[in-house]
């Protein structure tokens, strides 16, 4: 992303709306204007700051927890509204920051400090698949989910958020790009392991690839 | 400008409009629809400007926070409920030290309560009401003219003192309809604050956040908080009173119940008893210099609030035993009547063998 924000040129004009959450110091790690939101309302935010002044380029940085459980009233209104605003949801499938609770993407199975049998369908639900439900809305214009656990998946990765960042620059509307994000400190694995999991365990319930694009033209990268 | 009729709610709507208000967000709730209508109407098509009806009052706040970001002028209103749920939201504009307007035109309760008018979340806005070490600007028009000149001094107040100010008014007063002079005309260009957020074009990034791990970096934004309050309650304070010179029985009262007491008051006078009214416009900053000050004419009062005793609190805390304070108060969205409160009035003023 800060890579995108010095290659697009967009350092003048940004602001991102960092969540609480593992994330929580993300306004530390960008050099641009950032303003921290409340837990889960990201898109409430950026919706009053891209109306208020629609030359900024606005977008949120949420976690699992924060886009799809607390905030996900906010999230789907603003896709649906097709706010023109840029979404990037980091979907590590637990509470990081708290100490790996039970996210809305924990999988089936899934063991974690509110999970501790493993995630069961019948007493704590499903995985969520937000992108997928974002996917249905027709304000959405592009969301893609992607991976950062190999050199070639974050090479994908940076090229749909440069996808989605060119949405908002055209005025095209909603956009968003998962990222599968590895969490080894609260999956207990080591990191090779969590990047494994990733490819071997959770792309079963979280498929790679473009969900939705209406942008009608080719990649802009 | 000459008067027109307004109700009190659309008052708020065009007054907010000409203080140069760019976005105002809200979700639909009873009695304060005609604001969140007025603004759709007059506000949504207007260049430049915002309306939204959001999902929800949380949302709502929120979007006032990115337009705050942003440096524009920006407004939610609400109604008791509602105002509970923007509490989270309002707790973060007070923590970043960001203007915003809200506009409480309050309900009977606790709970979804009724729709009729009530003054039940006095202790709710003038203590903070969300989580944290804060408080906001509290004003309380009672009449539909007030409703206006208060809109616009509730904007310049929140940006003049970087925090979100409540306008506390009640169903009643968001019905009712009064003729109204609007005393300012909007502005040519939209007002954008100066340290607004939009991108760090030709200068430093710049980080608005409320979390810190360090308690102490924490506890200095609260002491710089609390000294702008400080200041708050040395300059801003505003109150009304009338017949207090003579008076052996001072009502004090706010907004509605305030203008149900004036009637009771004026009728005590026909009758010879000498009544006088302290009404607090500023709920906070409270006006307890004026409670003193009074209470060196005479040792009684008579609160009179919609509620079941809130405000008494903050007269009781200002008289800190210098006077004697007694309770009326009708609650739930039950509305009082003139000739009910002098009979409280007459009451007491013969108890406590005034003369």
């Amino acid at each position: 992303m800060a890579e995108l924000i010095d290659e697009m040129g967009l350092q003048d004009k940004a602001v991102g709306i960092p969540p609480p959450g593992c994330a929580v110091f993300a306004y530390n790690y960008f050099d641009v204007d950032m303003a921290e939101s409340a837990h889960g309302r990201g898109a409430a935010v950026a919706t009053g700051l891209k109306r208020a002044c629609p030359e900024t380029i606005v977008f949120t940085y949420q976690g699992d927890g924060d886009l799809a459980a607390i905030g996900t009233a906010e999230t789907i209104h603003a896709a649906n509204r097709g706010e023109n605003i840029t979404s990037i949801f980091v979907n590590n499938a637990v509470y990081g920051m708290t100490g790996g609770q039970m996210a809305p993407t924990t999988l089936l199975g899934q063991k974690t400090t509110t999970s501790p049998y493993g995630r069961e369908k019948r007493i704590e639900g499903y995985p969520i698949r937000m992108s997928e439900i974002l996917g249905l809305l027709k304000g959405t214009v592009y969301i893609e989910r992607v991976a950062v656990n190999s050199p070639v998946n974050i090479r994908k990765a940076k090229r749909a958020i440069r996808k989605a960042f060119q949405v908002q620059i055209d005025g095209l509307g909603f956009a968003l790009v998962e990222i599968l994000s590895p969490c080894p400190t609260n999956w207990k694995m080591t990191p090779l392991e969590a990047w494994q999991w990733i490819d071997n365990v959770m792309v079963e319930e979280f498929p790679l690839g473009v969900i939705k694009d209406t942008t009608g033209k080719d990649d802009a990268s | 400008m000459a008067k027109v009729l307004f109700n009190g709610n659309s008052a708020i709507g065009e007054a907010a409009i000409r203080a140069g208000c760019q976005c105002y967000f809200g979700y639909p709730i009873t009695p304060q629809n005609e604001l969140t209508e007025y603004m759709a109407i007059h506000l949504s098509r207007k260049k430049g400007c915002t309306f939204i009806q959001s999902e929800s009052e949380i949302s709502a706040i929120n979007m006032v926070f990115g337009a705050s970001v942003a440096g524009v002028r920006a407004m939610t209103s609400s109604s008791s409920p509602g105002i509970s749920l923007k509490q989270e939201g309002i707790s973060y504009l007070a923590a970043c030290e960001l203007p915003a307007v809200i506009v409480n035109m309050s309900r009977g309760g606790p709970g979804l309560g009724s729709i009729a008018a009530s003054q039940s979340d006095y202790f709710q806005a003038t203590r903070g009401g969300g989580h944290g070490d804060y408080r906001t600007i509290v004003l309380a028009p009672s009449s539909v003219q007030e409703l206006a000149d208060l809109t616009y001094k509730a904007f310049d107040l929140a940006d003049k003192y970087r925090l979100p100010v409540v306008i506390l008014g009640d169903g009643m007063l968001g019905q009712m309809m009064e003729p109204v002079e609007f005393r300012y005309e909007a502005p040519e260009e939209l007002p954008v604050r100066a340290d607004a957020m939009r991108g760090a074009k030709g200068r430093p990034s710049r980080i608005i956040r409320t979390f810190t791990s360090n308690p102490a970096t924490l506890e200095e934004l609260n002491w710089s908080l609390f000294r702008r309050y400080q200041l708050i309650q040395q300059t801003e304070v505003a109150c009304d009173t009338s017949m207090v010179e003579d008076a052996q029985l001072i009502v004090v009262a706010f907004g509605t119940a305030a203008r149900i007491a004036k009637g009771a008051i004026k009728n005590a006078r026909t009758a010879g008893l000498k009544v006088g009214m302290l009404r607090p416009i500023t709920l906070w900053p409270f006006p307890t210099g004026k409670v003193k000050e009074l209470a060196k004419r005479t040792r009684h009062f008579l609160v009179f609030e919609m509620n079941m005793g809130q405000m008494i609190e903050d007269v009781q805390l200002a008289l800190a035993g210098a006077g004697e304070v007694s309770f009326y108060g009708r609650t739930g969205g039950v509305i009082p009547t003139p000739s009910e409160v002098l009979r409280v009035i007459s009451r007491l003023y013969y108890q406590k063998g005034l003369k």
